[in-house]
């Protein structure tokens, strides 16, 4: 039974366009699934619904999300809140905006833990210190008392990462977690996210932009275009042979230094217009019932 | 092959105002500690860095958008290192940019047309509509695009705008700052290709700057690797992934995730 | 999705500011043509006085005199006629100060936040001593060396409210001129003049005109204010300001002297605000 199973959730601006389109997939214990996509495709929508963190101008339309077993969907909200909390936790994109600039790191990692959770002070302030340590940021009493400003973007992503793993979730989104950074920092980052989810066991659904970061951290992966899942697939089987033409062109239009003939190939046009008919067929359907 | 530009011994330091002290100057941090390279005329060159390394300083010393502290910058043959804005006027129409940010470096408030028609009627173009017209095909935006804003276009529109707006001069130079480093997989691909071809047919002279050794394999000759404002290597670019010298050059290859779950790093 | 998002969210924006720019500016046309034709308009001499119609309660209540459309004041002049007398006053000081204000503080703003080095060092430094002097005592002693008047009341404003267009365009000049746009005309060969006009004051003004409208509003409140205090023009010219003044003094025998003025002047200043978010919502090209 997977932790995470989303069956057939469709998204849509209040009265307008829908932003996705009956999307199915599911995230077991201890995997990690990329979600792929060009901008717009809906891929950091997933990751807010399935974390209630959906802006107020867009509603859900159909389909269920259960997060170990029960539709958060159907939860009141103070409910869904609660179930949320104690269960998942997220990686954001920009670390300089992520933590506040005018609180210490240390508060910012266990107010969490004290106020909703309710562990002790003392607790919370050990699981701190013991966090800090597992993401490799050497004196973890300075930066405890630190401000974001005084640490490096690296630094502060490792924090971040600290604070998602803190309440031990069962699931984690990552949305975008290494975009802002140096390949040499991503490097870093990605190894230690991939570490500490394989440590923990945690579900983790990564939501990036880039097929070769889903090479390095990802088991599964779900491929999307216009807010439609193109392929469902596992990572060997993708990067062996994409079935759907759309990811073939993408993972074609995805940089590969080593082979300088390779990559970089723009989406063919014939391609954006099938998976285009694709999503009109789509809409039609729904459309019609 | 004579060189358009040549850099010797180019430092540049910049007021660091987050460690102003309350009363008095701000200290003032190295950017650029001395480097020296020549670009001739014609060539492609990768300029390669990560943040904090100094490439977007460099770029913006070469076309004088900042003003070096020591060295010498000659373009052409002249040396613009310190030369004033009214003398430099007259050179601007030869070396030109395309930003990183393709938002907020088009005005929001003027039309495409007027993006690119500003910059030829500042320099005494004459038929300028047909410039704009020629300038918007050779990007391959459609004709009717003159009349539209920036926010009404895509990213990978504004930014063919942005090197429309550069080409339209006719420079002899193009620095290009990260231009594809905000733009999806596929529009990045028909950026390069466009860029590709303009090099090409225009004989332009280009300066690449990207924090992405893959894009810089796909279009350039030559490629400078910057580390902390130093050049730590210079070399054609076939041999510098055939064989990286230096040590940050090796880590910042090692580090790029290829689309292949065959490579493992350790 | 972020753009579809922009795309909902613009219409939206769109009809209320229609709305609200139709409401604002229909009630601010109607005061101008007023106040403009007021000697035409007004039913009544807005200074004759006539102690037997004192107090005349308006017409939809007992005891109210056909010819007094919102009654009398005590010294029984005619309160509508007064009204339609000083919205003459109010407008005047509103577009003239508003205006005049603008011009000097969007401009000082403007070289200050685009020019930075010692141009806005010295103008930063006037606008924090300028922000020192509490505002009303300021204005007050002002109009006391000037001597009341019209013209004493706008310098008083202008030379007062200067700052508020200065901080704020500075910063916004500020800001805009980090954009790569500007960094860009200079790489095309602008000189900094032209920058400035060019580039930066179009994205600038949607702000000035905001700030331009709110400070027409600030005006006529500081004008009415200084009338209620007795320091703007002579006592007899009628001003909203004198009229909430008299009107306070007999305000349980005659509520009309003292509550028709009030709600004209409440309605002419929201008109401003909201007549200033309006343009700029409409006016927007990347909201439009």
């Amino acid at each position: 039974m997977s932790f995470l199973s989303i069956r057939n959730l469709s998204v849509r601006l209040k009265k307008g366009q829908p932003l996705l389109r009956r999307v199915s997939l599911d995230v077991s214990a201890g995997e990690v699934r990329g979600l792929v996509g060009e901008s717009g495709a809906g891929k950091s929508m997933i990751g807010k619904a399935v974390l209630g963190i959906l802006p107020p101008s867009i509603e859900v339309t159909e389909g269920e999300i259960l997060l170990d077993g029960v539709d958060l969907l159907r939860l009141p909200p103070a409910l869904r809140r609660k179930r949320i909390g104690a269960l998942a936790a997220l990686i954001p994109q920009d670390p300089l905006t992520a933590l506040n600039p005018s609180h210490r790191i240390g508060p910012q990692i266990t107010d969490r833990l004290v106020d909703i959770l309710g562990w002790t002070r003392a607790n919370a302030d050990a699981r701190a210190r013991e966090l800090l340590s597992e993401v490799q940021i050497p004196d973890p009493d300075r930066v405890l008392r630190s401000y974001p400003h005084e640490l490096s973007g690296g630094m502060r992503q490792r924090i971040l990462i600290a604070s998602a793993f803190a309440a031990e979730p069962k699931l984690i989104v990552a949305d975008e977690p290494t975009t802002a950074l140096d390949v040499t920092v991503q490097k870093q980052i990605l190894k230690l996210i991939a570490g500490m989810q394989t440590r923990h066991g945690t579900a983790l659904l990564f939501v990036t932009h880039d097929l070769g970061v889903v090479s390095k951290v990802c088991q599964k992966l779900s491929v999307l275009y216009a807010g439609m899942v193109v392929e469902d697939t596992s990572v060997a089987d993708f990067f062996a042979a994409p079935r759907h033409a759309y990811s073939a062109a993408l993972l074609a239009a995805t940089p590969k230094y080593t082979d300088p003939a390779a990559g970089l190939q723009p989406v063919p046009e014939a391609v954006i217009a099938a998976v285009q008919a694709e999503v009109a067929a789509f809409d039609r359907r729904a459309a019609h019932g | 092959m004579a060189d358009l530009y040549s850099i010797e011994a180019l430092r540049l330091s910049l007021a660091d105002m987050t460690a102003k002290p309350l009363f008095g100057a701000a200290p003032h941090i190295e950017i650029l500690r001395g480097l020296s390279f020549t670009i001739p005329r014609g060539a492609v060159v990768g300029i390669v860095g990560g943040s904090g390394s100094g490439k977007s300083t460099l770029g913006r010393a070469l076309v004088r958008l900042l003003e070096p502290s020591g060295g010498a910058i000659r373009f052409d043959g002249t040396d613009i290192t310190h030369l004033p804005e009214a003398a430099l006027r007259p050179l601007r129409r030869r070396f030109q940019m395309i930003f990183q940010d393709p938002m907020s470096s088009l005005n929001p408030r003027h039309r495409v047309a007027t993006i690119i028609a500003e910059p030829l009627r500042l320099h005494g173009f004459d038929a300028i509509p047909d410039r704009v017209a020629r300038a918007l095909d050779h990007v391959g935006l459609p004709a009717h695009f003159a009349s539209r804003y920036p926010h009404e276009l895509s990213g990978g529109q504004r930014q063919r705008v942005g090197i429309a707006r550069a080409i339209a001069l006719e420079p002899d130079f193009i620095l290009a700052d990260e231009i594809v480093s905000g733009l999806d997989v596929s529009s990045q691909a028909q950026v390069l290709n466009l860029l590709e071809r303009l090099v090409g047919d225009l004989g332009l002279t280009l300066a690449f700057i990207s924090h992405d050794l893959s894009v810089i394999r796909r279009l350039c000759q030559r490629t400078i690797v910057l580390h902390r404002g130093e050049i730590v290597e210079d070399r054609p670019t076939a041999d510098l992934f055939a064989d990286p010298q230096a040590a940050y050059t090796r880590e910042l290859l090692e580090a790029i995730p290829l689309p292949d779950p065959a490579q493992v790093w350790t | 999705m972020a753009e579809a998002k922009a795309i909902d969210g613009r219409s939206l924006v769109r009809r209320r500011a229609g709305l609200r720019l139709w409401l604002s500016a229909s009630w601010l046309g109607l005061l101008c043509l007023v106040a403009l034709f007021a000697p035409w308009i007004a039913p009544k001499d807005p200074l004759a006085q006539d102690l037997f119609l004192g107090r005349l309660p308006p017409f939809w209540m007992p005891g109210a005199e056909p010819g007094y459309l919102l009654g009398t004041d005590s010294l029984g002049r005619d309160v509508l006629s007064r009204i339609v007398h000083g919205a003459r006053v109010a407008l005047a000081v509103a577009l003239i100060a508003g205006t005049i204000t603008c011009l000097i503080g969007a401009t000082l703003g403007l070289l200050a936040g685009f020019l930075r080095g010692w141009v806005d060092m010295i103008i930063s430094r006037m606008i924090d001593i300028w922000m020192a002097f509490p505002p009303v005592l300021f204005s007050i002693l002002l109009i006391a060396v000037l001597g009341p008047g019209l013209v004493s009341i706008i310098i008083a404003i202008v030379v007062i409210d200067w700052t508020r267009f200065a901080r704020v365009v500075r910063a916004e000049a500020m800001a805009q001129g980090a954009m790569d746009y500007v960094a860009s005309a200079r790489v095309a060969g602008r000189g900094r003049p032209g920058t400035m006009v060019r580039e930066i004051l179009p994205n600038v003004l949607p702000t000035i005109v905001v700030l331009l409208t709110l400070e027409m509003g600030i005006a006529v409140i500081v004008e009415a204010i200084l009338s209620f205090v007795n320091l703007s023009i002579s006592t007899d010219d009628p001003t909203w300001g004198g009229m909430i003044s008299e009107g306070r003094t007999s305000v349980h025998q005659a509520w009309w002297v003292l509550v028709f003025p009030l709600v004209t002047l409440f309605l002419t200043v929201l008109a401003f605000s909201q007549l200033g978010e309006g343009l700029k919502d409409r006016f927007d090209p990347v909201l439009r």
